[in-house]
């Protein structure tokens, strides 16, 4: 088969799309189609390195943005893919890996802390200062109630088990790291997180 | 994994078990689909399904969930009875020669010091005979063996006894063989349901690896670990590993796929109950002082050739690490702030946590991006567990079934108390910071994107957090209020600690010189180094940071790729890669040499051992062990359940031991209620059921994800045409599939994948598989009457040594919906 380059290619795609516009009397709009080659989306985009959030492959992934240099903008993801350079991905993703877009921006995604009351049946939004106020009380209570400074055996074990915290697997080493510093700063021993589960 | 993704392009065979790689780590596993196409390299897929892993194995072994004791214990029998292990490597890098104290005992399925009533052993029967040497009583004086084998004795009195030759009839490697004995072929055929031809094939071509130039790989993922007898199964590919001398070298390995992005870091660095960074034990009740701890936790050297590297630091590293989290509080003279480590009871892993908020014990859960009653197990159960809490709070930056618990299967939200609160957190791209990988590569992530709306950093949440509640304690005091005041937070941003900083801090500094470590090797006992893991110290040298690295030079030929990202331990690529060559420090197999003595120094990967110690000085490639090898029999306190693998069935089972009286896991741990959830037999429920997902589900994450829910829309229950045929299910029609804990609907994929197998005296077994994925908390689940969470069947057990619950093989029964 001979081969076709890649604006070739392009260049016959659009023609034959135009040939399939005609037929549906829509000439101008086909002509201005195939008269102007398609930009890419990425032409302008800053590439900033990450890592797929998903399995622990590790993939190597390139976000595209654009905007957000100015003041008072911000950027806008346009595009992820695989990393050619990694020796890791060799630039592919799997199905989950080349759909992290939609992941990154999601319209479920909470946009303001929130609080659900005892026998609630909804989440009200409540403010971050208020959110953390009560949190805090919460934390200290259950440390304060809950502490065991010496076991029935008179061992020394400053624990707390009023309160557990597990953590999740899609964060990183350092916030990792700083979680199980304070958990352990706190004197907590109920402290876990996804590997085991 | 001991090796790395990239690295399964220098296997001879890759044994694939209880996982699905192509599935569901496609682009590290094509690395494997490469070395098939450059070296042919050959793989065999065992697995109760036929899956995309199966359809491009050279070899596919149908086998039944949970038996996988089984089946390595029928390698491992194999093995040993055809000489087919490589015993030069066996001689110098395991404890077969060790020769165990003769108080051992294995009779019908219990090892000696079990206790019925307590389902527990004590395990000190499970030890080495002492060398009673000159000296007399005591045991390596502190300090012996800092890396370099110059200051060890040659003999101690507690040094293991061993017999070189492997003849004495209580050292490791005859008691082994005696142990697997049992596993015939025919005996493994009838417990896995595998024909004993198609057994004796595959382990005639796995052992073939046993040669000393040939490189196998053990490649799984959770269908090993989701097990009661999880961690034997892997003892099990270890153990097989060893004698074919596969650990260490190019190509080999026992490798576990792991399922998240940073669950390796995150275990890492101990978001786990029982350890501290870096794998340092956390101390136990009766540990007063540091002295205590450091008398009765680390390894101590039991043989003279061993470097025991981990034993003989620990102090320093434990020490570095309690500067990194108290600072200029800790110090000499309060034991660097050891009291205020907490030390825990009892198992605290999370089927614990659960139970006790079950029984109204504890007050409230954090759960930092964490799917809750969908993680199970028995999902019923475990929305009734939060919903005894006084309090709950989700830091995620989606809804989750642990956020919206109150409105899971059966529970009525007027009858939950717990409040609970909802903080909005960033995604992986709205930040930066490292993930490391499966095969141990620390890679730095920038942030691309800013913050939307309120959503904030978890650090800058737990930073927030941590200031209210210190400011509580200096108005308010409470208990034992100094660990919170003392608590190092030197971060330039206290309410936002910045992820640089605390990369620098897991790394480690020189508190004398303020200059950034480059290796753990300069850690100190004193007080004048700081280490948040030592494991990753390295990693943000004096030179920068070396995780955010992008070199792509692979002057070896072997993949190892030094200048791309990280990996911990100093940028080794291939764990105990000593073991890689011989007594002279030549590789085993010439074309693959992954570690070199060239007279000098080491040269290759990173070597286990210091680089310019010759090959006489450095047999022990195994520094974390105080034997100086790797471990065919797990000597004391290291397993609750044995010092060898042993075969038990599930704790929901179609059929008796056939291997012993002791039907299943004698130390697995009961729950309170738990075991009257659990089918005694195959009466009710007649067919195994097996968990998994598929390529465009991530855990649950994924049905928030539009693309991925159009490619795999509906949850689905995968079952034999057999069955099928015998219960009037029609492909792609409804079936309700039930379990002693709940039931699930879901639409019907008949399949020969999964075949009908024969087990015992051809007993006809049936099994099924669930994927997981759909739940309550938006997407397909949300409103449906239908529950579709595998987990609401699942049982609410763990292993006996990790309680990692028990997610595969249970009995289930299935009808037409």
């Amino acid at each position: 088969m001979q081969e076709v380059s890649r604006r070739q290619f392009l260049q016959g795609a659009v023609g034959g799309g135009a040939a399939g516009l005609a037929a549906f009397g829509f000439d101008a709009e086909a002509e201005a189609a195939t008269a102007e080659a398609r930009e890419l989306k990425i032409q302008n985009a800053t590439e900033t390195r990450s890592v797929c959030p998903y399995c622990a492959v590790g993939c190597s992934m390139i976000a595209y943005t654009i905007g957000g240099k100015a003041a008072n903008t911000q950027p806008v993801l346009v595009h992820i893919e695989g990393d050619p350079d990694s020796p890791i991905n060799g630039g592919t993703l799997c199905p989950k890996g080349a759909s992290t877009l939609q992941l990154a921006l999601n319209k479920r995604r909470a946009e303001h802390p929130m609080y659900r009351r005892p026998g609630g049946d909804k989440w009200e939004r409540i403010d971050w200062d208020e959110a953390l106020d009560k949190m805090a009380r919460w934390v200290k209570d259950a440390r304060d109630d809950n502490f065991t400074a010496k076991d029935d055996d008179g061992n020394t074990v400053n624990r707390q088990t009023g309160f557990a915290f597990l953590g999740g697997a899609t964060i990183s080493n350092e916030e990792g790291y700083l979680a199980a510093k304070l958990m352990r700063g706190l004197g907590t021993v109920y402290l876990e997180q996804q590997a085991r589960v | 994994m001991t090796n790395h993704w990239r690295d399964f392009r220098n296997s001879d065979v890759i044994l694939v078990i209880g996982a699905n790689p192509a599935e569901n780590h496609p682009c590290g596993w094509k690395w494997a689909h490469v070395g098939r196409d450059e070296r042919g390299t050959r793989i065999i897929h065992v697995d109760p399904r036929f899956t995309r892993t199966s359809a491009i194995a050279d070899v596919f072994v149908p086998i039944r969930a949970g038996t996988d004791t089984a089946f390595f214990g029928g390698l491992v029998n194999y093995v040993l009875e055809h000489e087919l292990y490589h015993e030069d490597y066996v001689k110098l890098h395991t404890n077969a020669s060790f020769i165990v104290a003769e108080g051992f005992k294995f009779e019908d399925g219990l090892f000696s010091g079990y206790d019925e009533a307590a389902r527990s052993y004590t395990t000190t029967t499970w030890d080495y005979e002492r060398e009673s040497g000159p000296q007399g009583g005591g045991g390596p004086k502190p300090g012996l063996g800092q890396g370099t084998t110059s200051t060890t004795p040659t003999t101690a009195p507690s040094f293991a006894k061993v017999d070189p030759t492997l003849r004495h009839p209580r050292c490791v490697f005859q008691l082994l063989k005696k142990h697997m004995s049992r596993y015939t072929p025919e005996v493994v055929s009838q417990v896995t349901g595998i024909p004993e031809d198609k057994f004796v094939a595959v382990a005639k071509e796995f052992a073939a690896t046993g040669a000393a130039d040939k490189a196998g790989s053990v490649v799984y993922a959770v269908g090993l670990t989701h097990h009661t007898s999880g961690l034997q199964i892997i003892r099990g590919a270890g153990i097989l590993q060893m004698l074919l001398g596969n650990v260490g070298i190019p190509g080999g390995g026992v490798n576990a796929e792991r399922g998240h992005a940073n669950i390796q870091g995150n275990t890492d660095n101990a978001i786990s109950w029982e350890i501290l960074p870096g794998y340092l034990g956390i101390p136990r009740p009766g540990m007063e002082t540091m002295a205590d701890y450091m008398a009765k936790v680390p390894a101590k050297q039991l043989r003279p050739n061993s470097i025991n590297f981990f034993g003989a630091n620990y102090k320093k590293f434990l020490v570095s690490q309690l500067k990194a989290f108290f600072g200029d509080k800790a110090t000499a003279a309060n034991d660097f702030g050891y009291a205020w480590i907490p030390k825990p009871a009892q198992n605290s892993s999370w089927l614990t946590i659960h139970d006790e908020a079950r029984a109204g014990r504890l007050d409230g859960i954090i759960y930092g991006g964490f799917t809750g009653v969908t993680v199970g197990p028995d999902s019923r159960r475990m929305a009734e567990s939060i919903g005894k809490l006084k309090w709950l709070v989700i830091m995620d930056p989606l809804p989750t079934t642990a956020s919206e618990f109150w409105h899971a299967p059966g529970v009525d939200p007027e009858d939950v108390q717990t409040e609970a609160l909802f903080l909005p957190a960033t995604h992986w791209i709205e930040k930066s910071g490292s993930f490391t990988n499966s095969g141990r590569w620390a890679q730095w992530k920038h942030k691309a994107l800013p913050a939307t709306g309120e959503v904030k950093d978890d650090n800058w949440i737990l930073g927030h957090l941590f200031r209210r509640v210190r400011d509580l304690y200096r108005k308010e005091g409470g208990a034992l209020p100094e660990p919170v005041l003392n608590l190092f937070w030197p971060y330039s941003d206290p309410g936002n600690p910045g992820l640089d900083e605390l990369a620098m801090e897991v790394n480690g500094v020189d508190l004398t010189s303020g200059e950034q470590l480059s290796t753990f090797t300069a850690l100190k006992d004193d007080g004048t180094t700081s280490s948040g893991n030592w494991i990753y110290a390295g990693s943000w040298t004096a030179e920068g940071n070396q995780m955010d690295r992008r070199g792509t030079d692979d002057p070896t030929g072997l993949g190892f790729f030094h200048g791309w990202a990280w990996s911990w331990p100093l940028n080794r690529r291939i764990l105990y890669n000593r073991a890689g060559a011989d007594a002279d420090g030549q590789p085993w197999d010439p074309t693959r040499p992954g570690l070199r003595w060239n007279g000098k120094k080491w040269v290759g990967d990173i070597p286990d051992i210091t680089a310019t110690s010759t090959p006489a000085d450095a047999k022990g490639a195994f520094i974390m062990t105080g034997e100086g090898v790797a471990r065919l029999f797990a000597p004391g306190n290291l397993t609750t359940d044995g010092p060898f693998p042993e075969h038990y069935e599930q704790t929901e089972t179609p059929i008796d031991n056939l291997l012993s009286g002791t039907r299943r896991n004698p130390a697995a741990f009961l729950y309170e209620d738990a075991p009257a959830s659990f089918a005694d037999d195959d009466a009710e429920f007649p067919y195994v059921a097996t968990t998994y997902r598929v390529t465009e589900h991530e855990h649950y994450v994924t049905q928030n994800v539009p693309y991925l829910v159009e490619a795999m829309p509906d949850f689905f229950v995968e079952l034999p045409v057999e069955l099928a045929e015998k219960k009037g299910i029609s492909n792609g029609g409804r079936v309700k599939v039930r379990s002693k804990r709940g039931e699930v609907e879901g639409v019907a994929i008949v399949t020969k994948r999964m075949r009908p197998l024969r087990i015992g005296d051809g007993k006809v077994v049936y099994q099924v598989g669930i994927p997981v994925h759909w739940h309550y908390a938006g997407g397909k689940g949300e409103g449906e009457a239908a529950p579709m969470m595998a987990n609401l069947l699942t049982p609410y057990i763990g292993d006996a040594n990790v309680r990692t619950p028990e997610y595969k093989g249970f009995l289930v029964d299935i009808e037409k919906a």
